[in-house]
């Protein structure tokens, strides 16, 4: 039987597999992905949550968070583009104009 | 089915609570419809457009503060509006600060028109823009529950995003994007985790009952305060994503590149409006959430601090932008206005107030001078590029020298009275070792203030030709002197504004 544990297990792993994403990888692409990874592990907590309460505000906000998630992904996105339009580039580390 | 429906639906008490959210809200909507039909050569009619927004949605803010006097002469025992099904809340918190919000908005605005011209990207966008992120940090000041100042932080942070990146031709506007995107989506992330583990800990996105139950738990733990390891979780997550958004340090590293990179109208609307508004949110959170825990808290808050008036103090002063320089001072500044959150008595939360009010018209200001030293060919934004400005333009020198006296904190400007306050308030509260540490860093602040001071009064000036200040400018220019100045000489009617932000004495 799972418990609401697991649940919050999975989702720290899921955070922390996010967060050192974020702080290792080159791609700014694989970096967007991490930081996904860490609002899912969100959701996951919030309906986890939701579930052990049988509340239901935790499900409005895990849906909040999936359509700002798709937001920050659209506004990431189409700043990766111009970013690459002027630069041909998507590696963290060739963000060098402005001292890091 | 019929309950739940009538449970879930609300009444038109309500809309009346957002209704300066909902008029910025059609006033964007219409600038971006408006847009279409207005020719290149008129764009300004977009700015005039979105100034019209912010006078409105001012006006309808007055009208909320009268039925706010209604309602405390009604029911002394509950002042406040509540609407939404307890979600949102207008009391005198958060009229205060979307009076500066619609502000610094209108300043903004005021800035934007000549400097989109010189740069050939006159949208309407931008200032729909602009008002989205109002309309989000209205909501930030506004919210009682986590939902809530979730959504109003994200839209207030994605219109920044994209106004960051607003110079779709220009390579440090685009990394400048690129990086506040990642690092702000990043912290967001963490601060969503924080407040999924709040959710956790009590059952309620209610920040009024999360906070009582935070209080429980600290009651039954022996050590009394954050002792077991999920509130230490959560308080850190929490902590962490707003001080990114605050840039304060070790959380800071965006700050310097996004003011650099971003046009310097947006650079101005971040470094205030977005600082004030995540301070906002940043109060209402540790004061109805964290509030019985203080006592455990504070030393992390003094040391984070502490750390950014050290840290940005001493990197601002081998700067040679001034964009650059003045992220680093803003850097101090946060660390300052932590200050009263670790006094945390009246005097601190009227200090914190005050700070952030004049910190809004001054660094706006400074952000002026420089957007008026714009010009086709030349960014006007490194240290040389003001050399001489008192042969070129002696008002543009003499507001300069105003603006950076009031930064630094010297008296009779506003900015002093802003330290004032905290001092007291962390003098009042036993801390004589931080108040010391906080004036001292006044020394190296003088430093690289009159830095910039040296250069346009002392160097020779260089072929570089005279500013034009448009009227729109002016007009900005002399709201944020006249702020700067007055607040300063006499401080009385904006502290009592400060205490009545947060109903202190009443």
């Amino acid at each position: 039987m799972l418990s609401v544990n697991h649940y919050l297990f999975l989702s720290l792993a899921l955070f922390t597999i996010g967060v050192i994403g974020v702080l290792t990888r080159r791609n700014v692409i694989v970096i967007l992905m991490s930081i996904e990874l860490i609002l899912n592990a969100v959701n996951i907590n919030l309906v986890a949550f939701s579930r052990l309460f049988g509340d239901v505000a935790g499900q409005v906000f895990a849906i909040f968070i999936v359509t700002d998630a798709a937001a920050e992904a659209a506004v990431g996105l189409g700043i990766i583009i111009a970013f690459f339009r002027n630069r041909e580039t998507v590696l963290a580390d060739e963000m060098d104009l402005l001292k890091w | 089915m019929q309950s739940a429906l009538t449970q879930f639906s609300f009444n038109r008490q309500d809309f009346n609570l957002i209704l300066p959210q909902l008029e910025l809200t059609l006033f964007g909507l219409g600038i971006l419809l408006i847009d279409f039909f207005v020719e290149a050569r008129v764009k300004y009619l977009n700015a005039v457009l979105a100034v019209m927004g912010t006078l409105f949605s001012g006006y309808t803010l007055w009208m909320l503060r009268a039925h706010l006097q209604i309602q405390a002469e009604v029911d002394p025992q509950r002042p406040d509006l509540l609407g939404f099904h307890d979600t949102l809340l207008v009391d005198s918190f958060f009229l205060y600060f979307a009076a500066i919000f619609l502000a610094a908005t209108a300043l903004v605005v005021l800035l934007s028109v000549r400097y989109l011209e010189i740069e050939d990207e006159h949208h309407g966008e931008y200032y729909a823009l602009i008002l989205f992120a109002c309309v989000g940090m209205m909501f930030m000041a506004s919210g009682i529950d986590l939902v809530v100042l979730f959504l109003g932080l994200e839209t207030m942070a994605l219109s920044f995003y994209a106004l960051t990146g607003f110079l779709r031709r220009d390579k440090r506007s685009n990394e400048a994007a690129l990086k506040y995107v990642l690092l702000g989506a990043f912290s967001s992330g963490i601060l969503a985790y924080g407040f999924s583990l709040l959710y956790g800990m009590s059952g309620s996105t209610n920040i009024g009952q999360i906070g009582q139950m935070l209080g429980r738990r600290a009651m039954i733990s022996q050590m009394g305060g954050l002792t077991d390891w999920f509130t230490i979780v959560a308080f850190v997550t929490v902590a962490a994503g707003l001080f990114f958004k605050i840039a304060a340090v070790p959380f800071h590293q965006w700050a310097p590149d996004v003011y650099e990179g971003a046009p310097t109208p947006v650079t101005a609307y971040v470094s205030v409006a977005s600082k004030t508004a995540s301070f906002a949110l940043l109060l209402r959170l540790f004061i109805a959430v964290f509030g019985a825990t203080h006592h455990s808290w504070m030393y992390i808050v003094a040391g984070v601090a502490v750390a950014s008036l050290t840290w940005g103090n001493f990197a601002a002063i081998t700067q040679t932008n001034v964009k650059r320089l003045l992220a680093y001072s803003s850097i101090a500044h946060v660390g300052f206005i932590l200050l009263g959150l670790v006094g945390g008595n009246n005097t601190g939360f009227q200090g914190i107030a005050y700070y952030l009010f004049v910190y809004v018209f001054m660094t706006i200001g400074a952000f002026a001078v420089v957007i008026v030293l714009r010009r086709k060919g030349l960014i006007g934004d490194e240290l040389e590029d003001l050399n001489g400005l008192y042969q070129r333009s002696p008002a543009a020198a003499l507001l300069l020298l105003i603006f950076m006296l009031s930064l630094a904190g010297i008296p009779p400007t506003a900015g002093f009275m802003g330290k004032y306050y905290i001092l007291q308030s962390l003098i009042e509260t036993h801390h004589p070792v931080l108040a010391v540490l906080a004036a001292l860093y006044i020394v190296p602040a003088l430093y690289y203030y009159f830095r910039i001071v040296v250069h346009a009064w002392m160097k020779q000036p260089g072929d570089a030709p005279l500013p034009e200040i448009s009227a729109a400018q002016t007009v900005a220019l002399t709201v944020t002197v006249f702020v700067s100045l007055a607040a300063g000489v006499y401080p009385e009617p904006f502290a009592q504004l400060a205490r009545y932000a947060f109903a202190i004495g009443r």
